[in-house]
């Protein structure tokens, strides 16, 4: 599957997408996001500080999954300069931020990538990669990444729609469940997802389809059981994830038309205690250009954050604790049932 | 006869909450004890959802199929799963007019000489 962009959609355009969003939400009747955080006093939207530095450093992938909210693709050409990863670091720097979270697209086809994660390394910050796994079996250019990882002690987040074959390829392309669980297996070899290694790797799940993920710790109890049983595959934490309704997910929503119901689903099982959490109050969200966003998703959407600081070379952390979280009814993902984050659900 | 001139409306699900308009004291108890039936207790949530479709299937209701195979595959039941939890729901339904067969077959021998 070429990226929405390679194909000339319209829906590769963020403001369309918004248009949709604002739309649909419009002719059912849905409450705006805002009005949403108004009834329960939590708006504007605050950050709590920084935590988290999330670094998006491209949107070129090895993959190119049906439900991918940055339309990444072997198509895509963004990644992010080595000039602009040194401008990351400067702020990394800063004592308050614990966490550098590095993401894309494949972050490993970044040709920066390793250099940026052993600078991060040397300033003893927490480091987290969303690997999608395939990668490590993508070429002689890649096969030492598992070591690599274990080397800096990278904690690795990996996306795993389900433990069985037909809906993970369903979603993600022919082929990828079984290359996902040989990744699986490599890892465990060196120690990762194994009790007492130190080394940690984490499983996304998210729907394969129009629907919400429902409780988390069913779903890594089964994910457990199954993956062991059949792969003898271990793992850390299983994070639920719900599909964020922007970029290729939106396409299918509209294609299937489930876009409506989807959305009317997101409205009617807002969960006032998911809000408090969102991911945007403690993260700060890196574009591949260093233009700063709120979030992964707001970056997507072109939405970039409020305010004097828009770029990580102006990074200033009393200015951006100052703003207010730019939201749209996209935002309505992550407060759905148990809430959605990088981190797994909320409540 | 216009499209939406029929009996069940698939928009009608959202409503079953609004059954209490005119009984609300009945229709919280009835919901509040739906609430707890649903509960993970000695049974998974997940075991009751898919006892809850092999039930829809049953019943024929075309609200409650709906909202338990959405609701199966959100706690995350494979499709397997849910065909299987409907064969038992047929299987039930199938023995159970089968079984009645010995009160014609116990008739049939009554009449007979
Ligand atoms: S979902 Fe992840 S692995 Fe799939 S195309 Fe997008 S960035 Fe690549
Ligand atoms: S989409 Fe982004 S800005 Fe909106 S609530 Fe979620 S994390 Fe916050």
């Amino acid at each position: 599957m070429k990226s929405l962009l390679a194909r000339g959609s319209e829906l590769a355009s963020p403001k369309e997408q918004l248009r949709i969003l604002s739309e649909v939400s419009s002719r059912k009747g849905l409450p705006l996001f805002e009005e949403k955080l108004q009834e329960i006093g939590s708006f504007p939207l605050r950050p709590t500080g920084i935590d988290i530095l999330q670094v998006n450093v491209g949107k070129l992938c090895n993959q190119s999954c049906k439900h991918c909210h940055v339309d990444a693709a072997p198509d895509r050409k963004e990644v992010m300069s080595k000039e602009t990863m040194q401008e990351c670091l400067v702020a990394l720097a800063s004592p308050n931020i614990t966490t550098l979270d590095i993401t894309g697209g494949a972050p490993e086809m970044n040709p920066n990538f390793k250099w940026f994660v052993e600078e991060a390394s040397k300033l003893g910050k927490k480091i987290l990669v969303r690997c999608n796994l395939t990668i490590v079996l993508a070429g002689e250019k890649y096969r030492g990444l598992p070591e690599f990882f274990a080397k800096h002690r990278v904690e690795v987040i990996s996306s795993l729609p389900y433990f069985q074959k037909r809906r993970t390829d369903a979603q993600r392309g022919e082929g990828v469940f079984d290359r996902s669980v040989q990744a699986l297996q490599k890892l465990n070899e060196i120690g990762y997802g194994i009790p007492g290694s130190g080394l940690i790797l984490n499983l996304v799940y998210n729907p394969g389809g129009a629907f919400l993920p429902g409780g988390q710790s069913t779903l890594e109890s089964d994910f457990k059981r199954e993956l062991k049983q059949h792969f003898g595959v271990e793992f850390n934490s299983l994070f639920a994830l719900t599909n964020m309704p922007i970029s290729r997910f939106l396409e299918f929503l509209l294609e299937s038309g489930n876009l409506d119901s989807y959305l009317e689903k997101l409205v009617t099982t807002f969960n006032p205690s998911a809000a408090a959490g969102v991911m945007c109050r403690n993260t700060l969200s890196v574009g591949w250009d260093g233009s700063l966003y709120d979030c992964d998703f707001n970056q997507m959407l072109d939405m970039q954050l409020e305010g004097e600081v828009t770029k990580i070379s102006d990074f200033n952390q009393a200015s951006l604790d100052a703003r207010a979280i730019r939201l749209e009814q996209h935002c309505y993902g992550c407060t759905a049932g148990a809430g959605s984050s990088c981190g797994g659900s909320l409540a | 006869m216009s499209q939406n001139n029929t009996y069940y409306h698939p928009e009608d699900l959202k409503k079953f909450g609004n059954i209490g308009e005119f009984q609300p004291d009945l229709a919280k108890k009835f919901f509040d004890y739906y609430g707890s039936v649903f509960a993970d207790g000695a049974l998974s949530a997940k075991e009751k959802s898919l006892i809850a479709l092999a039930v829809a299937h049953v019943v024929q209701c075309p609200y409650c199929i709906d909202a338990y195979t959405t609701d199966t595959l959100e706690k995350g039941a494979t499709e397997e799963q849910l065909w299987e939890a409907i064969h038992v729901g047929a299987a039930i339904r199938g023995g159970a007019s089968l079984v009645h067969s010995v009160q014609a077959l116990n008739k049939v021998k009554e009449l007979g000489i």
